[in-house]
């Protein structure tokens, strides 16, 4: 049994003379949480679609679960579970019914399908859903029937884009539960997001995206502690230049992005003690995030 | 290239009933409205014009115009069931539902789809031809029992319908351009095949056109079953209707591998 999940050395993809993908490699190792992390357009879903098969490479390769992709796709798809970015279950039908006919679809039969299919619902606490149409659910309901089929194979993989994008903090978080749950089991996922808080609560290692390139790789904190490495403090209202000579003597590093000022301060204090005085200004000190080191690597914010 | 093919042709001889068994599920909930539906529209030609212009025509090929057009009607209302299943419903499921795209995350390939859709269609088309039929048998317009000879090739006629309309589907943006393939494809072929009147009424040009139109072949092959008559040539309707049903499905496997898998 192979260590690697996935592998991708030197992928490209290009649609239409845009380069989306752009030499990108990375392994997953079997049963860590990896994550692709970058703003809209970087690239993820393709990254995704490609590890399923869905889409073929221009130039790279692909092995996923041992198994060369886009060649012999459907044997590694066997073995994968996918939670897409947009649902796309049965609506006219009932929970039960799209776990029966997904299940199909991997050549089991009803009475297999069906027993298992308690389990499952366990699993996406749905058990009092069972009979009811998918379009009476939640979205959070919905999204956690998407990851009962996912796991309808025993896949070993589970590809996720964008899991809890759309859903409300509560049902995020159960989902977050539910996926720490399937890694405890040893299963291997695969995420794309670009919430920095899912990514720092879920992955124990992160590729960093932007036009398709990997600007950094590594365990979150890893990369906080390598790229950062101090407290940051967020200061708003006032004019951003002038408070930036103000402080830059006691600043590692400034960034001004809109009308907020990131000081990475190893000395926050002193920081403090500077801008007393200064009225109208808000000043918000926190511990460093995923969110800084975007900033810091490619000089913008995340979203926005 | 050996890749774009494992994609596109079904990846064994069986996967595609799992497709067929989802849309079987999906129509069960909805069966009267729909068989309703496939059923009243060929009806009501059948009869409308069966009675209000049997009695101006008279007698046709030696029989009542309504047993005459009871063989038109049964092909039409498996082309249209077939077509109307694959452009639309079909369109809506690999579209705006994105049913495919579940589907494609599991073993099948979208071989394996455009086969389940394609025998889907034909299973609604078999089933409104075959509507047409025992209402027309019931009636006496179909003769007993050369009739049952008729049901096979229904199916067959649903399938090489079904395929067709799968390359408009492939090809189609939305929803806005299936209207073209229903007037400047559907609607012709019923007048230039047969369907209400003979093809032998039509200038030669007209008649030497229909020879290559699927719904010519299935007519000809429909309408002697009902009327208790010899067919003539049938190696050759069925060849050609077996001949539409299968390139057309291999055609717009290929463009659906095109579009979906870009």
């Amino acid at each position: 049994m192979s260590t690697v999940a996935i592998d991708l050395a030197g992928v490209s993809k290009t649609y239409e003379g845009k380069v989306v993908v752009d030499g990108l490699s990375f392994r997953v190792a079997a049963g860590e949480c990896f994550g692709l992390l970058g703003p809209n357009g970087a690239g993820k879903s393709t990254i995704a679609r490609m590890v399923l098969g869905m889409t073929s490479p221009d130039a790279g390769e692909i092995t996923v679960l041992g198994v060369p992709v886009p060649a012999r796709a459907r044997l590694a798809r066997a073995r994968i579970g996918v939670v897409p970015q947009f649902d796309n279950l049965d609506l006219e039908f009932t929970v039960r019914e799209n776990l029966l006919v997904f299940g199909r679809y991997f050549g089991m039969s009803t009475r297999e399908v069906e027993a298992i299919i308690p389990s499952l619902l366990e699993f996406a606490r749905l058990e009092s859903k069972a009979h009811a149409r998918v379009s009476e659910l939640s979205g959070g309901m919905k999204r956690r029937l998407t990851l009962a089929r996912a796991l309808i194979n025993d896949p070993q993989l589970l590809v996720m884009d964008e899991p809890t994008t759309g859903l409300d903090p509560h049902a995020r978080h159960l989902i977050w539960e539910r996926l720490r749950s399937l890694l405890a089991r040893g299963k291997t996922i695969i995420l794309t997001t670009h919430f920095m808080e899912e990514a720092e609560r879920l992955c124990d290692r992160l590729c960093v995206l932007e036009k398709g390139r990997k600007i950094a790789e590594g365990h979150p904190h890893a990369l906080i502690e390598e790229q950062i490495g101090c407290q940051v403090i967020e200061i708003y209202g006032g004019n951003p230049h002038e408070l930036h000579s103000l402080i830059s003597p006691y600043a590692q590093r400034i960034e001004v992005s809109g009308e907020t000022l990131f000081c990475y301060a190893p000395d926050p204090e002193q920081v403090r003690l500077q801008l007393r005085g200064h009225a109208g200004l808000r000043l918000l000190q926190r511990p460093p995030n995923l969110e800084d080191v975007f900033l810091r690597l490619t000089g913008r914010e995340m979203e926005k | 290239m050996r890749e774009l093919c494992a994609a596109a042709l079904p990846a064994n001889a069986w996967n595609w009933i799992a497709v067929w068994r989802r849309n079987y599920l999906a129509w069960k909930k909805v069966a009267l409205a729909s068989i309703l539906g496939n059923l009243a529209d060929p009806m009501i030609y059948l009869f409308g014009l069966g009675f209000g212009l049997g009695v101006v025509v008279g007698r046709i090929d030696g029989t009542s115009y309504v047993a005459f057009l009871a063989g038109g009607m049964v092909a039409t209302s498996a082309m249209t069931a077939a077509t109307f299943e694959t452009i639309y419903a079909a369109f809506a499921r690999m579209h705006a539902q994105r049913t495919w795209e579940a589907i494609l995350y599991t073993q099948l390939t979208l071989g394996d789809i455009v086969l389940g859709e394609l025998a889907w269609a034909a299973t609604k088309a078999f089933l409104a031809g075959t509507g047409i039929t025992v209402v027309a048998t019931l009636l006496g317009y179909a003769a007993w029992p050369s009739v049952l000879y008729a049901l096979p090739v229904i199916a067959l006629t649903g399938l090489a319908f079904a395929s067709l309309a799968m390359v408009i589907t492939a090809l189609a943006p939305s929803y806005d351009y299936f209207v073209f393939y229903q007037t400047l494809v559907l609607t012709p072929m019923l007048f230039l095949c047969g369907a209400v009147f003979p093809v032998a009424q039509l200038p030669n040009v007209f008649q030497q056109a229909a020879h290559f139109l699927p719904l010519a072949h299935a007519i000809d092959l429909i309408r002697p079953a009902l009327l208790s008559r010899p067919a003539g040539n049938m190696g050759l309707h069925i060849g050609a209707l077996c001949i539409y049903a299968v390139l057309p499905f291999f055609l717009s496997a290929a463009l659906f591998r095109r579009r979906l898998m870009p």
